[in-house]
This record gives structure tokens, sequence and C-alpha cells, in this order.
């Protein structure tokens, strides 16, 4: 048996369980001495596009450049696993709201300054804020709907934010924690174009210059090569950061990335790796590494195309997923691809998400497969539809895509569909997915870094209100209990309507199939410590926790190499 | 001959030409954009208006024609444009890993130079004896066994051997550092797929270098040679190898333009940041900006090594005049 050190988390969003839990192994001491110095050389497999989070979405930008910036509130780096939420910038504990649930007042940290010497005020966040959320026209920001619910922001004082909301919303405060909400300095954002150009040059600075808070300084920038960060001495989470600096080493293909841990060109890769390579790595390092695992907040699932006559039926619809054996495929799949979790709508361990015994009673989720499956057998009878022939619409990429789409086309094949899969490259499966007469069965995935269920359903809405239904069906039903949920202040009442409006999505009209969530594999070094693992690969990246158990030469070696001293 | 090379370097316009009208339709038949892939491309909920807005700022909405034609002006005016994908200058990307892909194609060649020429006169010479039929066996296999599998045997093969007998496992670094600034680092990550890329590459010119020489050996010429009673190593030295070069330098020239961008693979294989790489990102990405320009540099390098092929024919064979 490998000695391995393995600090398997679980997701333990649920009030109260907060903490990752041990399923085996040995955990990480938290009670050992972080150890200042040296350089964690992280791999990332994507690219960075621009270095302003407000109008990205990738990890490639959010691994290499979140430790430059830091932000109003975030995810508590000693527990990402609860949906607990901490202040950054702010300070003391999270407002409660007040004006019944419509504002928010922020106090802001004194003392912060940016990395160019600026203080910090609550100017700056008004001025971040209104960028992300009213930007003006012409510049791209990528979370604008997501905050409607927002009506204003000021600074009563120079260390005070208030958010005015339309209506009070329970997705507030989780969408103020995303990642990607980089707090800027109102200078940067107000500065003109020294040559006189362009009257947005401020609005745009941030796509190509770096200036934040954040535990880190910028020092390099290689383009497709690597980002460097020193640390920041006047960061405002005092002792911290521990490391001397950081590396981002761009390394699209996913073998360079497991190789390079193996062969000590990297210390870790905060995306994730599927379980083949955890297994390789653990067997050619043992001790030396690491595992830390968790639910991944990524829904796989798919739809039929409601266009088409055949999945116009729901009796077509409830057959396909009663035909899905998840439970068994929680087993053995997740050996090969990177998912696990059985789930509905909200990820497990959520406290709006569905508890296993309800789960067990919708279409797909019962717990005998072969009773599942006659029941599906009967419904495609009674549809007419027993060997109808569709194609599944699928994206080139392995993991877990393809896996996951043969595994798919196995089980339907089961009670008689004649199913085929089409693979194409990613950018051509976008364009089909946005053109109805394209496809019949979507493969229908969504990663979100904060774990948002009542604003997140919103995919799930008519295709009137809902750009992104690949099942291009209208359901008033569902609209109307979503901004019922969404403006219900009491929590059980609010979770009562999402058990609704779920059980329509996924069992009485059967318009999305859940298939199982995604899992999340970490393996790094065994020497990287502070880091824990979080349920999306876009939280947690602030890296200000994160220090090196080696030797103080190596860590100096380090500091040498990649930062000169 | 100066009016020759005025006349090759003037043909180099309709073929850009050519090449240009010619990528961008093909670049545009393929559905989806790289908006969609940049702001949705991880799993994420996209706002559809940051996704319209992305589009009209990049010109993606605007018709084929002026698509077309701000593409071409700007070629021809040395206006290159900007990254879809970063924002930056296309000129700054690609001169960022021009370094880096032109050490790697200069030491694949000297290593396919080094190892094809004593190889294929040795195999010529030594016909049908076991000399022969190992460096036919070796360069078969060589042509059989594509760069980036010999690339990844290589890295596991360093991985496997330095943990059996150092105790920890090594790999060539992930990150280039320029020859100048730090030789050590560079050549221990670049002489890996300079070996992987040289060895297919010494593998075809060792093949052609075998066969052009054995056709110059059953030359009446060489047979005067040695009826003068002239030494074997002058014969062969001064007369057969160098007339035998020809179709060898044709194949070098080529395989060296191919390397500058056609290392797509190997280049991933190795993490190496260089034109390849920066070619599969462009194309994954839909980014039509980066991807037209780098398939015109990859017709000039072409276009231009092939005009140096040429003058190096007459170089090489006197009897070889242009005009």
């Amino acid at each position: 048996m490998s000695a391995m050190k393995t600090s398997f988390t679980r997701l333990a969003l649920a009030a109260g369980l907060g903490a990752a839990v041990a399923v085996g192994g040995v955990v990480a001491a938290s009670a050992e001495e972080p150890k200042r110095g040296g350089v964690l050389r992280i791999v990332v497999g994507s690219k960075i596009p621009s270095y302003d989070g407000h109008r990205e979405s990738t990890f490639g930008m959010i691994h290499p450049i979140r430790p430059f910036y830091s932000l109003l509130i975030r995810v508590n780096p000693d527990d990402p696993q609860s949906s607990d939420f901490i202040c950054d910038l702010c300070e003391g504990d999270l407002p409660a709201p007040t004006n019944e649930g419509k504002t928010y007042t922020f106090k802001i940290r004194q003392g912060v300054k940016f990395h160019d010497g600026t203080p910090l005020t609550a100017h700056d966040i008004v001025a971040t804020y209104n960028k992300i959320i009213f930007p003006p026209e012409g510049i791209l920001s990528n979370r604008v709907s997501r905050f409607s619910m927002v009506e204003t922001i000021s600074a009563p004082d120079d260390f005070t934010v208030q958010f005015d909301l339309k209506y009070a919303s329970p997705g507030f405060i989780p969408m103020v924690a995303t990642p990607f909400n980089f707090v800027y300095a109102k200078k940067d954002i107000e500065q003109k174009d020294p040559e006189g150009k362009d009257p947005q040059y401020g609005m745009k600075w941030h796509q190509n210059n770096i200036n934040g808070t954040g535990a880190f300084s910028f020092v390099e920038h290689q383009p497709g090569a690597f980002v460097k960060g020193k640390r920041y001495e006047d960061y405002h989470h005092e002792g911290k950061p521990y490391l001397d600096g950081y590396k981002a080493i761009s390394a699209p293909k996913m073998s360079v990335r497991i190789q390079s841990i193996r062969g000590g060109r990297a210390d870790i890769e905060f995306r994730g790796f599927p379980p083949k390579s955890r297994d390789d790595l653990v067997k050619a390092l043992g001790e030396d590494i690491t595992v830390q695992e968790s639910a991944w907040n990524c829904t796989f699932g798919y739809a039929g195309n409601q266009t088409k006559p055949l999945f116009q039926d729901k009796r077509v619809r409830q057959a396909m997923t009663l035909a899905l054996d998840r439970w068994g495929a929680s087993n053995y799949l997740s050996k090969i691809a990177i998912v696990k979790t059985v789930g509905g709508l909200a990820l497990p361990g959520h406290p709006v998400a569905t508890d296993e015994a309800t789960l067990k009673t919708y279409y797909g989720y019962w717990p005998d497969i072969k009773k599942s499956r006659e029941k599906a057998r009967e419904l495609l009878k009674a549809a007419g539809a027993e060997g109808a022939h569709f194609k599944i619409w699928n994206r080139a990429v392995d993991q877990p895509y393809k896996v996951v789409g043969t595994w798919m086309l196995d089980q339907w094949k089961q009670i008689g569909l004649d199913v085929e899969q089409v693979v194409v490259p990613t950018g051509p499966w976008y364009a089909g997915l946005r053109d109805p007469d394209a496809f019949d069965v979507a493969i229908w995935p969504s990663c979100q870094s904060i774990v948002n269920p009542i604003v997140d359903a919103g995919a799930w809405l008519s295709k009137e209100r809902a750009a992104d239904n690949r099942g291009y069906y209208t359901d008033p039903v569902l609209d109307e209990w979503y901004d019922e949920m969404n403006r219900e202040g009491d929590p059980a009442k609010q979770k009562e309507i999402y058990r609704k409006f779920e059980k329509r999505v996924l069992h009485d009209e059967a318009h999305f199939g859940q298939v199982l969530w995604w899992n999340k594999i970490n393996p790094h070094r065994s020497y990287v410590k502070g880091w824990k693992i979080a349920p999306s690969h876009y939280l947690n990246q602030s890296l200000d926790q994160v220090w090196l158990d080696v030797s103080d030469e190596e860590r100096k070696q380090r500091t040498m190499d990649e930062l000169g001293g | 001959m100066y009016k020759y090379v005025v006349k090759r370097l003037l043909l180099l316009i309709p073929t850009l030409l050519g090449a240009a009208v010619l990528v961008f339709l093909l670049l545009r038949a393929v559905p989806g954009n790289v908006c969609e892939l940049r702001l949705g491309g991880g799993g994420e909920w996209v706002d559809p208006a940051a996704l319209e807005q992305c589009q009209i700022q990049l010109g993606l909405k605007d018709p084929m024609h002026v698509q077309l034609y701000d593409f071409l002006t700007n070629f021809f005016t040395f206006n290159f444009g900007e990254s879809m994908w970063t924002g930056r200058p296309v000129a700054f990307e690609i001169a960022l890993r021009f370094e880096l892909s032109l050490q790697i194609a200069i030491m694949a060649t000297l290593v396919s130079i080094l190892v094809a020429i004593p190889l294929g006169t040795i195999s010529a010479i030594k016909q049908n004896t076991w000399i022969d039929y190992v460096v036919r066996t070796i360069s078969i296999a060589g042509i059989a066994i594509p760069s980036f599998w010999l690339g990844i045997i290589i890295i596991l093969g360093l991985l496997i051997t330095t943990q059996a007998y150092l105790g920890t496992p090594w790999m060539p670094p992930i990150d280039y550092r320029p020859l100048w600034e730090d030789p050590g680092y560079n050549l221990s990550m670049l002489i890996w797929p300079a070996v992987a890329t040289g060895y297919r590459y010494s593998a075809v010119a060792t093949r052609m270098t075998r066969s052009a020489l054995l056709e110059v050996l059953r030359e009446d010429y060489v047979r005067t040679a040695r009826a003068k009673g002239l030494l074997e190593k002058m014969i062969i030295n001064r007369h057969a190898l160098r007339n035998s070069l020809l179709p060898v330098v044709t194949i070098i020239g080529i395989e060296f333009a191919f390397l500058m961008g056609g290392l797509v693979v190997t280049e991933q294989v190795f993490n190496l940041n260089g034109i390849g790489k920066l070619f599969v990102e462009s194309v994954g990405n839909q980014d039509y900006v980066m991807t037209q320009s780098l398939v015109m540099l990859v017709v000039t390098i072409f276009v231009l090594v092939n005009l140096v092929v040429d003058i190096l024919y007459a170089v090489l064979d006197p009897r070889i005049r242009y005009s």
C-alpha cells in the first residue's frame, strides 16, 4: 500500500459542516508553522486572454493573475468547501442587509495600498463595481446581468461602501465574492490616454496592465510562457504571503503538466487531473505526492432539443433520464473520468441541495436500474418512440465530455434507442449549440465559480430568458418560480420553491438530464502546504496561505533562480 | 542572377495574395468564433450582451467582403493587427516566439546534417553490406516514427531512468531561457526536441544522400576518375559527394522551412513556446488575425527558403546559371 499522504476532502457545504472531511490517509496538519520564502511553480493549462478579470472568464487568467488582486469579500481560504464568505478588503464580519434586505454597507479596511503605493479607499471599490455592473458603452463586462439586482453603489465616506438593491436577493453576496471581481484603483480606471486618442483608455487599462492590492506584485509576463509575481510586503493580511513569489507556467498539454509535477519542474496544478493521472503520479512519487479531491461546481448534463418532434414528448425525455445508471456510474465511471457526485441541480452539500432520499424518488435516480429501464421502455412504447434514432452533439475534449458521452450512448442503447455521437471541436460545438437545427441532444455542461444555485438556476429558464438554454423549451412555470425564488427572503420558503423548480426540470418535464457532478482531483507535491481545495478551480487562488515545506537552502535557491534574490 | 532573384521576389506578391484569400475563406468556413471560446470556453455562464459586444469590437459582425478588404489592405501595408485572443500586436506575439523556433530549426538542421551526410555516404559506399543495412534500418525507422511520439518517449525515458539511477525523476525544463542568458538551461531544454525532430529530418536526408550518391557513383566521370587512378577518398569527396548534394540541399531547405512553423505537436510535447504552438492555439481559439498572419509568415518563409535553395544550386553546380 502506498504511503501517499492523502487529504481526500469531501464537500461539506451544508451549514456547520464547513471544514474539509478527511476520508483516509493523513491530512496535512494545520498546526504546522508556515515557513517563509521560496517560489511556487504552478502549471496552467490555458492561456491568458487579457489581465482584466471583469471581462474574462477563464481559469487561464485567474490562476496566474488572481494573486495580484484582492476582492471586497472572498471565499474563506481556510475553509473553501463551505459557503462561508469573509472580508478581504472590507473589515469585520460580512454586513447584514438593512432596508428589508435591500441595502448592504461594507466598512473598508484602512491602510491598504495598491502596489504602486496609492492608498485604497471606498471610492476605488465604487469605481470597480461601477465598471463591473454599469460599464459604459463599448466596455465589455461579463457579469452585468448577474448583478441585475443592484440599483446603485455609493461611498458615503472614504471608508464605507453602500450597495442599494432593487429587491432583496440571496444571490447578491455570492456574486460580490466572485473571484473575477478584482478591485482596481479609481485613478487607474479614470486615467486619460496620454496620446488623447481613446476616451475609454482608463476603462481598458487593466487589460494590459496590473496594479492591485493582492498578496503578490507583478514581475514579468512572457506571453504564452509564464507569469511571475513577488511578495507584496505591504499586503493587508498581516504576516502573509509566506512565499517570496510564484511562477505560473503555461502548459496547455495535460501530459506536460502531469510530467512536470512528476519531474520536479512544477509543484502544483490547480484545475485538476483525471483519476488515471492521479494514480500514475501516486505510483511514481509515493509519499512525495499529496492528493486533494472535491466535488466540483460543474454540472455535466444533456438536453433533448425540443424544437425536434421526438423530444417534444416528455415521455421520451423521461425515458432518457431513466436509462442512466447514475449510482453505478458514480462508482465505475469515476475511475476513468472526472465525474463522480450524484446530485440534482444544486451542488450536493449546499443548503438548498436535495437530500439523497428525495433524489431517489426522481426519474433517473432510482436505486434499482433494472426497474428504471423497464419504466423507460414502457414510456418509449407509449410515446411510439421505440428504437428512435438521434445524435449526441458532443465536444472534442476527452475529460469528461467524450468519456461520459460514450457512456451515455451505451446507456441509451440499453433501452433500445438508436444513438450516435457527433464529436466536434470546441468552436463548432458552441456554434452548433446556438443553432437548434444543428443537433438532436446537446451535452450541456456548466461550470461556475461561487456555489450560488439560486442564481445559477437561471440556466434552466425558458429559451426566451436563458440564452444558453440548450433544450430550446419554453416553460413559463419555471420562469415564475425562478423570479419568486430570487425575491424570497425566507431561506426555508426559498428552498421549498427551489425543490419544486428542480423536480419540474429533472423529473416532471425532464427538460434537462443532470448526469453527474464533476470531481476535482488535485495531486500536488507534498511540500506544498496551506492550499485547500475548493469546489471550483476559480476559487481560493490568492496564494496568500501557501507555503513550501522544503529546506531553507532550497527555498533560497528557488527565490534566487526565479526572482534573482 | 540579380534579375532572377528580383523576379522571384516579385512572384512572392501573387503567392501571398492567393494564400491570404484562401486562408481567410477557410478560417471562416469553420463555425464558431473567438468570443464564444474566450468568454464561455470553460463552461462558465456567458452574458449574451457581452458576447455581442465582443463580436462587434473584433469586427466579426462586419460583412465578409469588408473583413477581407481590411485584412488585405492591413497585411500589404505591414499592419498585422492585434491578436483577437490577447489583444497584443501580432508582430509582437510572433517575434517573441520566433527566436525559439529558429533555434530549434537550426539545431535540428545541424543534427540532421551531421548525421545524414556521413551516414548516407557510408551507406552508399558500403552498399549491400551489413553497414548499409544498419543505416537503412535506422533511417527507415526515423521516417516511420513521428517526432512527437519520439519526444514523449524521450521524456518518459528520462523520467524513468533518472528516477531509477539518481533516485529523483528529472525532465527537461518547461520554460524557455535564451541561449545567451543561460546556455546550460537553454540547451538542457532544447537539445531533446532538436534530437527528436532532427532524427526524422536526418532519416529523410540520409536516404536522399545515399540514393543520390549511388547514382553519381555510376556516372562516367567517376569511372574515368577511378581509371585515372585517383584515390577513392578524393573521388568521393571532391567529385561524387558535391554533385550528389543538390537533392539533399532541397530536402534540407524544405525541412528547415517546415520546422519554422510546422512543429505543432512536438512543441506541445516539450512545452516550447514557439511558432508551432502559437499556430495550434490560434487555430483552436479561432483567432483569425493571428492564424492569418502565421500562415502568411510560413508561406513567406517557404518561398524565401526555396529561393535560397535555388541559389545554392548554382553555388554547388557551376553548370547551373540563372537568367
